[in-house]
């Protein structure tokens, strides 16, 4: 069966940082033009999975993947794929923001120019559009070529969004975007990720339940490298199916 | 209570004996380097009494041996900035590859095993150095270069440079290294290449440092004695042409700290102002380095 709704299909991975097995046997789907959490106490291999999605474990020497990740028909790890596209199309927001050292124009230009576009005039369109959906525009359109780390830290976290989007990509995964912000920071930018998904899908790791509740339309639970749980958001928050799942979410651990 | 009270005493003592030895070691590397310094700065005095200083910074002949004796001293700073600038044009490059490489390609494993091995090439004697030059790499450059003479500038220069590549790369390999890789992180996520973040990236970010050791390499160049003694000849000469002996400053320095030159004569004193010379040059270096590191400390988090 072909859903064309669903852009990761997940079977069965399973992942090692050298001895250390951190995800067991996850199977998931995620849908498209949707926002899909995932939840469960530090260190239970949620940003492990998110960097799988998009590759970026491979710069890690011990990590080993065995099972299959399919991208809309895909094999993200066959032979044939270029990592490089994997990860132009899957972008990626960190948990700390981390700008480059450059002016703010530069760091979202940074991204075209790696692959090419040197026209001023399409980079300053695609630089306004970038902050524009990143809800940053009016805050910084008089200062393009301040230094982004001179920013606030929700500023940063937007401008690494503003970034992300900029070389226009399908999907979006956020790791804790919020984790390092005040809470009026932390609103602007899951306003800003409800409106993403009219566009991308996006994938966000969080260990703030009620970011989850809010923000997404699905949600996985978690531990120890065990997915104990996935469904509506509304369902694992209302009725969960498993009893750690109910016990995280009513706050009795973790 | 009185044997008490003793060990308290004798421990202070020992405390007081501490901090005196230890000011005193500290104070004696201060004294011994104001003292070079004054020692220079006398003797040059000295020196400019019988030489106009424009002669020693105009004049094209530096023949302070002979019986026609001319004091100009950009003959030995041709040659030592010949000299130094082949150095450069071997170590940057390399030395940069070779962090860029042992930074961002290579595993943790090959890392630790190879910058060890590279600090100790800094290791080896400048006099093993020295006669590389001059027993295989001049023989080997003449096979290619016809018109080379047995003494110049270029074999030494290459040697040099191979000598302080080791200097170049490990600075700026931990410069590279000291850039987060949360930096690294954000352009991969956006689809960079490996070679595209180290060029675009990393070595932006740890351009202060990568410079800093740029000139730490280039004052090292400037001072290094050995290599040049031997290698590149005793002929002062106001050009930069590669193939010719030449002279350095530092390599003067030595002909005539050996030579029999009296004490007290004015040939004697030239190797004050000759030394007064690289100390200015390489004391602007180390300083224009630290305010390298000093001014952009602050690229990133
Ligand atoms: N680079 C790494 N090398 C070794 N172990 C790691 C590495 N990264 C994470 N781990 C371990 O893998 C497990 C899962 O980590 P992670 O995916 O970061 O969890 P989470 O994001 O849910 O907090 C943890 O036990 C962590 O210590
Ligand atoms: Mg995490």
């Amino acid at each position: 069966m072909v859903d064309n709704d669903i852009v990761f299909q997940i079977s069965n991975i399973n992942a090692w940082y050298g001895e250390k097995h951190v995800l067991k046997d996850i199977s998931m789907r995620i849908k498209q033009r949707k926002v899909t959490a995932l939840i469960g106490p530090s260190g239970c291999g949620k940003s492990t999975f998110l960097r799988c999605l998009n590759r970026m474990n491979d710069f890690i020497h011990n990590f080993r993947l065995e099972g299959r990740i399919l991208y809309k028909a895909q094999d993200l790890y066959s032979p044939e794929t270029d990592p490089i596209e994997v990860r132009r199309t899957i972008g990626m927001v960190f948990q700390r923001p981390n700008p480059f050292p450059k002016s703010i124009y530069n760091n979202i230009a940074y991204g075209l120019q790696i692959f090419g576009i040197k026209d001023r005039a399409k980079l300053d369109a695609i630089v306004e559009d970038s902050l524009r959906k990143a809800a940053l525009w009016d805050e910084v359109k008089d200062n393009l070529g301040q230094n982004g780390l001179a920013l606030s830290g929700g500023q940063q976290q937007r401008l690494c969004i503003a970034r992300a989007i900029a070389v226009n990509p399908e999907v979006i995964l956020f790791d804790e975007p919020c984790s390092a912000l005040d809470p009026v920071a932390t609103a602007k930018i899951e306003d800003l990720i409800m409106e993403l998904k009219n566009e991308y899908t996006v994938v966000i790791v969080t260990h703030n339940m009620q970011q989850a509740a809010r923000v997404s339309d699905y949600t996985g639970f978690f531990m120890l490298g065990d997915l104990v749980e996935f469904d509506d958001t509304k369902k694992i928050f209302t009725t969960p199916a498993n009893k750690l799942t109910e016990d995280y979410i009513t706050g009795r651990f973790g | 209570m009185k044997s008490f009270l003793d060990r308290r005493s004798r421990q202070r003592i020992f405390e007081r004996g501490i901090h005196a030895a230890l000011l005193l070691c500290a104070s004696l590397s201060i004294f011994t380097t104001i003292g070079i310094i004054l020692a220079l700065f006398f003797e040059t005095f000295d020196f400019f009494k019988e030489v106009s200083i424009i002669e020693f910074l105009t004049d094209t002949q530096w023949t302070p041996l002979f019986v026609d004796k001319h004091f100009g001293i950009l003959s030995l700073v041709a040659g030592t900035f010949i000299v130094s600038l082949i150095a450069m044009c071997v170590a940057i490059p390399l030395g940069i590859l070779c962090a860029i490489y042992l930074s961002e390609y290579s595993s943790p494993r090959f890392r630790e095993v190879v910058k060890p091995i590279l600090e100790v090439l800094a290791g080896i004697p400048t006099v093993v150095y020295g006669y590389f030059a001059l027993l295989f790499v001049t023989p080997l450059l003449k096979s290619f270069i016809p018109g080379l003479s047995g003494f110049n500038a270029l074999s030494p220069g290459i040697v040099m440079g191979i000598m302080i590549l080791p200097m170049v790369s490990s600075m700026s390999e931990d410069a590279m290294h000291a850039v987060p890789s949360s930096l690294r992180e954000g352009a991969y996520a956006l689809g960079a290449t490996r070679f595209q973040v180290a060029t675009k990236v990393v070595v932006p970010a740890a351009l202060s440092g990568i410079m800093s050791s740029f000139v730490l390499a280039v004052s090292r160049a400037v001072g290094e004695t050995m290599i040049v003694t031997i290698a590149a000849g005793q002929q002062p000469r106001f050009s930069l042409n590669p193939l010719v002996p030449i002279e350095t400053i530092t390599a003067y320095i030595v002909q005539v700290s050996l030579g029999d030159t009296p004490a007290g004569t004015i040939e004697h004193k030239t190797i004050f102002a000759a030394g007064m010379t690289l100390f200015i040059f390489t004391l602007a270096l180390n300083l224009i380095s630290n305010w390298l590191k000093e001014r952009f400390r602050e690229e990133y988090r």
